[in-house]
């Protein structure tokens, strides 16, 4: 692993917590690791699997929800059915090799920008320890795949 | 020499059940004969690779090529048939999105062949020879394709015309395609000869399906009676309906076996799979992670579940370190 290596974390914020955690974060001068790359979703029951599969495919290291706490949904379920579809995207993930501590799933409110702080922190560590994905680069292609081989 | 449109059938990696399917036409079959020429099919008609050589480019009105894509052969003949027809289809899931072959994107091809030529318990192999894609014998050179390391749908290695959805098509879809692509009367290049909306729709148990699907447990097919007249994602079976394409009638259903997902996604949906996964595991009954992971203990593989038929064609096409082909 080159001793560069800085992970590329794509974060799904729901809009009526993580993210304006992540605002307050902002206006309170609070750093954290610059390696997430936030996007606002209007809940973090918006966020597809397909949206965290695309991530990986496309070169992300880690993926990262974060949502409101159980019972604050501003959709009222929205984030419940979040929980259910992570439990078992997680086992999928862990099929295709990715390991679980690239996909994480936080409930963090609006007012605790310190939380959103230590998970990003905590997160950007674990996924620089495990190393890039590289899922999109993909490993060197085997000498048996065709059209460049056959070309050869 | 006919003036009949010419058509080819031909077979990559598959089961030989989309052969079938065309047999299955019955009588139907006489009709497509009546109006095209089959010029190459090996599974039923003895002509050559050479036959299909001498053939002008350009002059198969259609070439309907079944089976993934999985080694050197049959990616030569998939650039053979694609430069011979005017229309390509890939017909039947395999061709389309992978297919059931295509769950050995799971696996590295060192631990494919391993597995086949030394660790089945079937398999006598005491020199641990694998299969050399050429051998040298008192000067004769013998060559035998090569295996890829991931398994391709069609579309990875030539351009697709059209795609006939199913595992395998059934005959009315096949008819249809068919009888369409012969009258001239085509789709846009690209399309799914298929309607484009949920199985669902066409389900004879839609109504039974409740506003709220809820699941305390799921199960397989095997370990619960299934009533024969509810919806059976209500019943806790995993049911690909609501993430799959319709247009076979719902057979699997009316057979009272849950949907499992051949005939792919609509157009909306880019990865099958996660999509099926999405709506499944929302329905898992609980809001804490210890009733929802039991809930979801009945699906305990879920890769093979719900890319059961698309994992090649899937976002990741494969797991991680099997290499890949963008």
């Amino acid at each position: 692993m080159p001793e560069s290596f800085e992970p590329k974390i794509v974060a799904f914020f729901c809009n009526w917590c993580t993210y304006l955690a992540a605002d307050l974060a902002g206006t309170s001068r609070i750093k954290y690791a610059p390696n997430v790359r936030v996007v606002r979703t209007m809940c973090s029951g918006r966020v597809d699997p397909q949206f965290v599969l695309d991530a990986f495919a496309h070169g992300a290291d880690g993926v990262l929800i974060g949502g409101c706490h159980p019972g604050d949904c501003h959709y009222q379920e929205g984030n419940y059915k979040t929980l259910r579809r992570v439990r078992l995207l997680k086992r999928l993930l862990e099929q295709m090799g990715i390991e679980p501590e690239r996909f994480r799933l936080e409930w963090i409110s609006a007012s605790e920008a310190d939380r959103l702080k230590t998970v990003v922190n905590e997160m950007v560590e674990q996924v620089r320890a495990l190393g890039p994905l590289s899922f999109a680069s993909g490993a060197a292609d085997s000498p048996a795949e065709p059209a460049e081989a056959v070309k050869a | 020499m006919s003036g009949k449109p010419k058509i080819a059938f031909y077979w990559c990696a598959s089961c030989g059940g989309c052969e079938e399917a065309v047999v299955d036409l019955a009588e139907d079959i006489l009709s497509v004969v009546e109006a095209a020429e089959i010029v190459f099919w090996p599974v039923a008609l003895d002509f050559k690779k050479q036959d299909v050589e001498a053939l002008p480019d350009g002059s198969l009105a259609a070439a309907f090529v079944n089976g993934a894509i999985r080694s050197t052969e049959q990616e030569e003949m998939a650039h053979l048939l694609r430069k011979k027809a005017s229309v390509l289809v890939a017909f039947g899931a395999c061709a389309h999105l992978g297919g059931i072959p295509g769950l050995a994107n799971l696996f590295s091809r060192e631990a494919i062949l391993s597995c086949a030529y030394r660790e089945s318990p079937s398999t006598v192999n005491q020199d641990g020879v694998l299969p050399q894609p050429t051998f040298q014998d008192n000067g004769r050179r013998l060559g035998l394709p090569e295996l890829f390391e991931r398994v391709l749908p069609l579309d990875r290695v030539v351009d697709v015309d059209y795609y006939v959805p199913g595992c395998a098509p059934p005959p009315k879809i096949i008819l249809n395609a068919v009888t369409a692509l012969l009258k001239g009367e085509t789709p846009p290049k690209g399309s799914v000869l298929a309607p484009d909306h949920a199985l669902c729709e066409e389900c004879p148990r839609k109504d039974s399906r409740p506003e709220k699907l809820l699941a305390p447990k799921f199960s397989r097919p095997h370990q619960i009676a299934a009533a024969e007249d509810r919806c059976l994602l209500a019943q806790g079976l995993v049911c690909m309906g609501p993430a799959t394409r319709a247009g076979c009638e719902a057979l699997c259903i009316r057979g009272n076996m849950p949907c499992s997902g051949c005939f792919g996604p609509t157009s909306r949906v880019r990865d099958a799979g996660a999509k099926a996964l999405s709506g499944v595991a929302a329905m898992a009954e609980g809001n804490e992670e210890s009733a929802i992971d039991q809930a979801l203990e009945g699906i305990p593989d879920p890769a093979g579940t719900f890319y059961r038929y698309s994992l090649p064609a899937s976002l990741l096409a494969g797991r991680r370190g099997v290499s890949r082909r963008d």
